[in-house]
C-alpha cells in the first residue's frame, strides 16, 4: 500500500507534459548498472495487517502499565501524563508542521515554544531557555561546546562529577574526543564529595558539570561549589531533574551559569528511550554562544504581537563551519508536550507530583532500610531515588522481583565498580503504598533464600 | 487577533490537574534546600486545552495543505503511524528494562536496521542518532576514528560542495576539522577539477549530498567517489534527499562509505514543528566496528520453535554513545510501520512519483521562472525567485504564496543560486494540487509586473503579516513570566 | 556609498585609518550585512594581531561574518561600547563603529578610496 494519489491517466498526462515516455526515463542520470536494484523486503502490508503486526510486537514486551510495577528510574521516570497532553500533540496543526521558518503561518508553534522557553527559565531559575536539544545527554555535551566557545578555546579543561549520569558522561566523551579538551573528575572509582571536585577547578577550567539531584538521587546545595568555580573564572553547568525543581532550590538561585537536563519527566512517555527532550537554559549574557533555536517576541506589520525565530545567524544554516553547534531539527513536539504539561499542572500540580515522589520514596527507603541485609548507602537528602546496598547481586534480586511482576532498580555496579550489589531505586507518584510494601516483602524473601 | 500567552491567562488559585493525597506518611522536607516560589501559570484544564487549540490554528501544516518545502520532504504523515507509535506495549517500556522483557522492541529495531541496510546497501547500521545533523556528527566522528585507527592522524580536512546543507560544514567544524569548500560546475555537479586539486593525504573525506540541493543527481558520482578514495579519503552521503533514491539506487553501490538517513523525511515520520527526527547511520564493512554503541543484534540464534534472542552489542572500536539510550524509538516505530506497508515495490513508487511530481512542476514553471539548471531533476528543483521587469524578490513570492493558501518553498537556499526558491512537492500530492500551485506561481509572476506592491506587502490573508525581525533580535524578549513578576524583570 | 578618502581599505571590506591606527567595517560591508545585532571583538588589548586574521565576529538578522585585521600591529584599545550597541556599526561605521586600535600598522598594502570604490562597484553586479 502506498499513499500516492495519482490515477494512471494523470500519470501519463504528467509524463507527456515533461516529455518523457515512462517513469524509468526520469532516472537516466543514475548509473545504469546500479539502477533499480531489487530490494529484498517483506511483501507490503495493508493498514489492517500492519496494525496487527505492530500490536503483536508491542504486546510481546512486558510494559510498565499492565504487566510490571516499576521501581526503575536512572534518568527516565514513570510519571502520570494527563490526557490533554497527547490530545494537543495529536493535532495535525502541530505535529505535521515544519520548523517555523515562515512566521506568518507558524505562530502556533512559535508562541508555544516561546511559552516553553518561559516555563523552563522559570522552573530552572535562569534567564533564557533555547527551543530544546535532543535529550539530557546531548544538552550536557552542548554545554561544553558553549563554554569552549565562550572562552574562545583558551580554556581547555572540563571538570565533571562522576555522579553525573553515566550515559551523559559517555556522550560527552564522544562529543569532545580529539578536540584537545581534558575531562577530569570523570572517574567512577571516585564517588567524590563536593570538596574533591572543587580541588580540580583551576584557571584553565572552562566548565564544571554537576547533576541535581545526582545520579544516586542525592540533593546537594552547589552554592559553594559555584562560588569556587566562579572565583577561577569557570562556568558551571547543572544537569537538573525538572520534577525535583518543583520542590528544591533552583540552580539559578545557587548561581549556575547553565542549567540543562532531561525533560522526559514533563509529560513525555518512556517509549523505550525516546524521543525525549533536552532542555537548555542559561544567562542572557551567554545566548550568543548557546546552540539551538531561540524564539523572540516582536510585532508584525499590522501592529500585532507575534513571535519569530531570532538570533538565527548563530546557527549552522548561516554560520556553517563557524557555528557553535550543528543542531538543526530538535525536539519541537516534545517541547510542546512539556509546555502543555507544565501549564496543566501549574505550580500546585507540579509541586504535588514532586511531593508525592518525595514522600513515597522516603517511605520506601525507610522501609527497605529496616529489612535485614539492606541498608541505605548515603545519608544525604534525596528526592525520589535512592541507593540501597543489597545482600546479593542486584541482577539476582531483579530476576526474583521480575518473577513477581516487579521491575527492580538500576544496578549501580555496572558503572561504578565500588558500588557492586548497590541498587538505585526510583519511586514516583505512580507507585502505591501497596506496591512499595510488595517490593519490600520480596526483598526480604530474597535475603532469606 | 492574537492569543495571550499562557502566563497572561494565569489566575492565582486555579488548578488544571490535581493528584491524590499521599497514601504513605509524609516525610520531613529539608527546609534549607527548598525553593521559595514556583512561578508556573495557574489555569483550569479547559483553558489550557483551548489555549493550545487556538494556537494550533495559526499553524500551516501538511494535514491542512501543500507544503513544498525544498530539502524537507514534507510528505503526508500516515495516521496509522501515530497509532502504532502510541501502543502502550511500546510507550510504557523503560529503556533500561532487562532485554528479555523488551524483545518486541528489540526485534522491531533489529528488523528496521536490516531493512535500512537492504534499502541503502550498507552492511551495518545504528539507530541511535536523534536527527539528521546528529547522524552527520556520528558519521564524521566515525570517519576520523577510522583514519586514526590506521595511524593516519594527519587527515584534518573535510571537503564539502558549495551546495551543501549548513549542517555538513557545521558537523565537521564542531569536531575540529577544517572545511574546504568545493565549487559546483555549470551543470550543478561537483566540479571534478576542483575536487582533484583539493584531494591530498590530509583529506578525511567528502560530504556529498546526492541528489544535491539543486535536486540534481550528480552525473559523475562514481568519478567523484573514485577521486576521493584514491587520495585515501572516505565519502559521506547526506541522506536528506534519499526520497529520490528508494528502489532506484543503493548509495553504497556507488561507493558511499557512510550515510545518515532522515526517518522524518524519507520515511514519513512527522516533523513535529521542528522535531523529533531520527538520523540512523549506515556504514560499509570497514567502518562497522566504529559505530556508536550499543546497536541491536542477535545474542542467541533462534530456530523453528524459538525466536532469536535480541540484545545490545558494543562495537569493538566504537566512537562511543552519541546520546542516551537507544535512539528515538517512537520515531523508529513510525518508520517501521511505513516501510512494512510499502514493501520493495511501494518504496520504488515513492521515489518514482516524487521525481515525477517535481519534474511536472518544473516543466510547468520553466517558462515563467528562470531555472539555473533546467534538466531532468530528481525529487526537487530550484527556480530563481525573480521576474523580468520587476523588483520583487524570492521572499516576496514566498509570502504571496501564503495568500493562495500554499506553504512557500524553501527560499535563499542553496546559497549558490540567487533568490533561490527550492521546490519539493513529494509523491503524496495529486495533479490537481500541483496544477493549482503552478497556476498560483504563474499568476504571482504576473502580479509582480502589474501590482508589485501586492507582493511587497504580502501576505494579506493570513492571520499575521510580516514580522519585525530586527526588533526581535535587538530587544530580545525571550521569556514570559507571571504578570506579578514582570515588574521585577 | 560612503567611502572616506582619508582611509585605506581591504578586499574583505575593512577600513584602516593610518592617522589614528583604528580599524573597522566599511559602509559597504555593513549595508551588505543589514541590521547588525551582535558584535564580539575577539582580540584583547596587548595582543598582536596579524593582517587578515579575525578581530571580530559580527552577526546581523540574516548573516554572519568575520572582520579581519586590516594591518598587523599591537592592539592598544578595543571599542567596548559595541557589545551593547552593535547597531552603531550600521549607523556610524567609520566613526563610533571603530573596532580595534593598533599601533605600528603599515597601510602600504591596502587600497585607497578610489580603488576601493571601484572594487565595490564591480561586485554590485
Amino acid at each position: 500500500m502506498t499513499y500516492i494519489p495519482h490515477s494512471p491517466k494523470e500519470r501519463d498526462v504528467m509524463l507527456a507534459t515533461i516529455g518523457v515516455k515512462s517513469l524509468e526515463d526520469l532516472f537516466k542520470d543514475v548509473p545504469a548498472k546500479h539502477r533499480f536494484p531489487k530490494l529484498d523486503l517483506p511483501p507490503a502490508l495493508t493498514e489492517m495487517e500492519a496494525a496487527v503486526e505492530l500490536q503483536e510486537l508491542a504486546i510481546s514486551n512486558e510494559n510498565n502499565c499492565t504487566d510490571l510495577v516499576s521501581f526503575l528510574g536512572a534518568g527516565v521516570y514513570n510519571h502520570y501524563i494527563p490526557a490533554v497532553v497527547d490530545h494537543i500533540l495529536r493535532r495535525g496543526e502541530f505535529y505535521t508542521a515544519y520548523t517555523p521558518y515562515q512566521p506568518e503561518i507558524s505562530q502556533g508553534t512559535l508562541q508555544a515554544i516561546f511559552e516553553y522557553q518561559g516555563l523552563m527559565a522559570n522552573l530552572t531559575g535562569m534567564e533564557v531557555s533555547n527551543a530544546s536539544h535532543y535529550d539530557g545527554a546531548t544538552a550536557v555535551a552542548e554545554s561544553v561546546n558553549m563554554a569552549y566557545a565562550q572562552f574562545r578555546g583558551k580554556r581547555t579543561k572540563v571538570v565533571i562529577s562522576p555522579t553525573v549520569h553515566p550515559q551523559y558522561r559517555e556522550t560527552l566523551r564522544t562529543y569532545v574526543q580529539d578536540m584537545g579538551l581534558t575531562l577530569v573528575g570523570d572517574d567512577p572509582l571516585l564517588i567524590s564529595n563536593l570538596d574533591s571536585l572543587i580541588s580540580l577547578i583551576d584557571a584553565n577550567t572552562a566548565l564544571v558539570i554537576v547533576q541535581y539531584p545526582d545520579f544516586f538521587g542525592r540533593v546537594f546545595d552547589f552554592t559553594g561549589l559555584i562560588e569556587a568555580a566562579h572565583a577561577q573564572g569557570a562556568l558551571v553547568c547543572v544537569a537538573a531533574n525538572p520534577t525535583a525543581l518543583a520542590l528544591f532550590k533552583t540552580p539559578g538561585e545557587m548561581g549556575a551559569d547553565i542549567v540543562v537536563g532531561e525533560g522526559q519527566p514533563l509529560g513525555i512517555p518512556m517509549s523505550f528511550g525516546g524521543p525525549y527532550l533536552g532542555f537548555f537554559t542559561t544567562k542572557k549574557a551567554y545566548i550568543h554562544k548557546m546552540a539551538g533555536r531561540l524564539v523572540g517576541e516582536t510585532v508584525d506589520n499590522r501592529g500585532q504581537r507575534a513571535f519569530v525565530l531570532t538570533l538565527t545567524a548563530r546557527e549552522q544554516h548561516i554560520k556553517r563551519e563557524r557555528a557553535t553547534s550543528n543542531i538543526c531539527t530538535n525536539q519541537g513536539l516534545l517541547a510542546l508536550a512539556a509546555a502543555v504539561y507544565l501549564s496543566l499542572l501549574g505550580q500546585t500540580g507540579l509541586r504535588q507530583v514532586a511531593e508525592l515522589c518525595y514522600h513515597k520514596a522516603h517511605y520506601a527507603a525507610e522501609k527497605i532500610s529496616k529489612i535485614k541485609g539492606y541498608e541505605l548507602c548515603f545519608d544525604a537528602p534525596f528526592f525520589h531515588e535512592f541507593s540501597v546496598c543489597c545482600p546479593k547481586p542486584v541482577a539476582e534480586i531483579n530476576d526474583q522481583l521480575l518473577e513477581h511482576g516487579i521491575l527492580g532498580g538500576y544496578d549501580l555496579g555496572q558503572d561504578y565498580p565500588s558500588l557492586e550489589d548497590h541498587m538505585l531505586i526510583a519511586v514516583t507518584e505512580m507507585n502505591t503504598k501497596d506496591e512499595i510494601d510488595a517490593l519490600c516483602e520480596i526483598l526480604a524473601e530474597v535475603n532469606h533464600d | 487577533m492574537t492569543e495571550p500567552t499562557i502566563y497572561e491567562l494565569s489566575s492565582p488559585g486555579r488548578a488544571g490537574v490535581t493528584f491524590p493525597d499521599p497514601d504513605v506518611p509524609r516525610a520531613k522536607l529539608p527546609d534549607s534546600l527548598l525553593r521559595a516560589d514556583l512561578p508556573l501559570p495557574e489555569l483550569a484544564e479547559v483553558d489550557v486545552l483551548r489555549h493550545y487549540v487556538n494556537l494550533s490554528k495559526y499553524n500551516y501544516n501538511v494535514d491542512g495543505g501543500f507544503y513544498p518545502l525544498g530539502s524537507c520532504t514534507m510528505k503526508y504523515n500516515p495516521k496509522i503511524n501515530e497509532d502504532t507509535a502510541r501502543l502502550p506495549g511500546f510507550t510504557f517500556t523503560h529503556p533500561l528494562q532487562p532485554i528479555e522483557t523488551v524483545q518486541g522492541n528489540l526485534a522491531l529495531m533489529y528488523t528496521l536496521q536490516e531493512w535500512l541496510k537492504e534499502i541503502s546497501g550498507f552492511t551495518a547500521m545504528t539507530l541511535q542518532p536523534a536527527a539528521g545533523a546528529h547522524g552527520e556528527l556520528t558519521g564524521v566522528l566515525i570517519m576520523r576514528a577510522y583514519h586514526k585507527d590506521r595511524g593516519d592522524a594527519k587527515r584534518v580536512k573535510m571537503l564539502i560542495p558549495d551546495s551543501a546543507h549548513g549542517t555538513n560544514p557545521a558537523s565537521s567544524g564542531m569536531i575540529g576539522l577544517d572545511v574546504v569548500q568545493i565549487p559546483s560546475d555549470a551543470r550543478g555537479n561537483v566540479d571534478l577539477a576542483a575536487l582533484k586539486a583539493a584531494c591530498d593525504e590530509t583529506v578525511v573525506g567528502l560530504m556529498l549530498t546526492n541528489p544535491n540541493t539543486l535536486g540534481l543527481f550528480d552525473e559523475h558520482v562514481e568519478e567523484v567517489v573514485k577521486i576521493v578514495h584514491e587520495c585515501g579519503g572516505l565519502v559521506y552521503g547526506d541522506g536528506a534527499n534519499l526520497n529520490a533514491l528508494l528502489g532506484i539506487l543503493r548509495p553504497a553501490d556507488v561507493g558511499i562509505d557512510v550515510m545518515h538517513f532522515n526517518l522524518h523525511k524519507t520515511f514519513s515520520t512527522p516533523h513535529g514543528g521542528g522535531g523529533p527526527g531520527s538520523g540512523p547511520v549506515g556504514v560499509t564493512e570497514k567502518l562497522a566496528e566504529f559505530l556508536p554503541s550499543p546497536i541491536v543484534g542477535i545474542l542467541e540464534e533462534g530456530n523453528d520453535d524459538m525466536p532469536p534472542l535480541f540484545g545490545f552489542i558494543t562495537q569493538k572500536k566504537t566512537i562511543g554513545r552519541v546520546k542516551s539510550f537507544h535512539g528515538h524509538f517512537g520515531v523508529i516505530v513510525r518508520a517501521y510501520t511505513y516501510i512494512a506497508m510499502h514493501g520493495a515495490d511501494g518504496l520504488r513508487q515513492v521515489a518514482e512519483y516524487a521525481v515525477l511530481n517535481a519534474n511536472y512542476l518544473r516543466t510547468r514553471l520553466n517558462k515563467t521562472y528562470r531555472l539555473p539548471f533546467d534538466r531532468i531533476c530528481m525529487h526537487e528543483f530550484v527556480a530563481e525567485g525573480k521576474v523580468e521587469g520587476s523588483d520583487i524578490r524570492a521572499l516576496d513570492i514566498a509570502k504571496r504564496l501564503m495568500d493562495y493558501d500554499f506553504h512557500p518553498p524553501t527560499n535563499y537556499f542553496p546559497l549558490i543560486v540567487h533568490e533561490a526558491l527550492m521546490i519539493e512537492p513529494t509523491e503524496t500530492e495529486n495533479k490537481v494540487t500541483l496544477d493549482a500551485f503552478a497556476d498560483a506561481l504563474i499568476k504571482i509572476a504576473e502580479e509582480a509586473k502589474t501590482q508589485p506592491e501586492l507582493l511587497h506587502e504580502a501576505p494579506h490573508k493570513t492571520p499575521f503579516g510580516r514580522m519585525d525581525e530586527v526588533k526581535a533580535a535587538r530587544e530580545l524578549v525571550l521569556c514570559c513570566w507571571l504578570p506579578e513578576d514582570y515588574e521585577k524583570k | 556609498m560612503n567611502i572616506p578618502s582619508n582611509l585605506k581599505y581591504t578586499k574583505t571590506d575593512e577600513w584602516f585609518d593610518p592617522a589614528s591606527g583604528r580599524m573597522g567595517l566599511s559602509d559597504y560591508a555593513q549595508s551588505q550585512l543589514s541590521d547588525i545585532v551582535f558584535v564580539e571583538i575577539v582580540v584583547a588589548v596587548g595582543e598582536t594581531v596579524e593582517a587578515g586574521k579575525p578581530i571580530a565576529s559580527v552577526e546581523s538578522v540574516k548573516a554572519a561574518a568575520e572582520s579581519y585585521a586590516a594591518v598587523s600591529g599591537k592592539v592598544v584599545v578595543v571599542n567596548e561600547s559595541l557589545a551593547d550597541a552593535p547597531e552603531i556599526l550600521n549607523s556610524d561605521p567609520y566613526g563610533a563603529g571603530w573596532m580595534v586600535q593598533v599601533e605600528g600598522g603599515d597601510a602600504s598594502g591596502l587600497m585607497n578610496a578610489a580603488a576601493y570604490e571601484k572594487y565595490c562597484a564591480e561586485r554590485a553586479h
